[in-house]
């Protein structure tokens, strides 16, 4: 969906033999248990459920989210045996079914 | 080599079994997610394995959250082979908040933004060679960001 393009800005550093991994997405993340202020209504469930990152198409982390991720997440992490130069992947995909996917090189 | 009709309604079934077995792992998954109650979602991701607390698993938070919509969290362990990192928040709605799956070479560190629900313990399983740890805190929590 549209509003979901261009959703992740990701950046991957190797310092030593780790690259870290830092993804910031932009994403509702409803929990479904938040209450519209003015109707009063819940707000229905809308966050990523899973968000995976692959290093020359290998997964390294696969991550699995519930709505208690904060709105517009954040999360980093470090895995060994990158290279400069290298492509790192990262994907979501939400519970409505939409996805997004963003490659970032190893600097 | 040709199809026969005994390999395809083979090949057939064994696909059919294939989508009818793989759910179940992810089935527990989904439930753990699902629940609201702490010790079953534990229950549902790790079945009976006995989780011990570890001091190896480091576990950076606020002591005083001012908002519960965003608490930052970040876990680190030295323990080595680490296959997933789990984070739970005892007083959420649904207490299961995140599960980091490693494959191949990693250091055992994520770092990410949760919700709480209220004041409770962060609760934080490391799985590492198979074996399962873990590390709690209790963080204040002033205004709750699940729900209202």
């Amino acid at each position: 969906m549209a509003i979901h393009k261009k959703s992740i800005r990701a950046k991957a550093k190797l310092k030593g033999e780790i690259t870290e991994v830092k993804a910031l997405i932009k994403h509702p993340m409803e929990s479904g248990f938040r209450k519209d202020k003015e109707t009063g209504d819940l707000v229905p469930a809308h966050f990523i459920k899973e968000l995976k990152c692959e290093h020359n198409d290998k997964v390294v982390m696969s991550a699995i989210w519930s709505g208690g991720i904060s709105k517009n997440p954040y999360c980093a992490f470090r895995f060994k045996g990158a290279a400069k130069g290298d492509k790192v992947k990262i994907s979501w995909e939400d519970n409505l079914g939409h996805t997004d996917t963003r490659d970032a090189k190893v600097k | 080599m040709t199809i026969s009709r005994r390999n395809f309604i083979r090949n057939a079934v064994a696909l059919g079994i294939g989508t009818i077995i793989l759910p179940p792992a992810l089935m527990a998954d989904r439930a753990a997610f699902q629940t609201e109650e702490f010790d079953k979602a534990l229950g549902f991701l790790f079945t009976d394995t006995p989780i011990v607390t570890s001091d190896k698993i480091t576990l950076k938070a606020p002591d005083i959250a001012e908002n519960g919509k965003v608490v930052e969290i970040e876990v680190k362990t030295d323990l080595p082979n680490v296959e997933s990192i789990t984070i739970l928040s005892e007083k959420n709605p649904r207490p299961l908040v995140a599960q980091f799956n490693f494959k191949g070479k990693v250091r055992g560190w994520a770092k990410t933004r949760i919700k709480m629900g209220g004041t409770g313990n962060v609760i934080v399983v490391v799985k590492a060679d198979g074996k399962l740890y873990k590390a709690s805190r209790q963080i204040k929590v002033t205004i709750g960001g699940c729900g209202g």
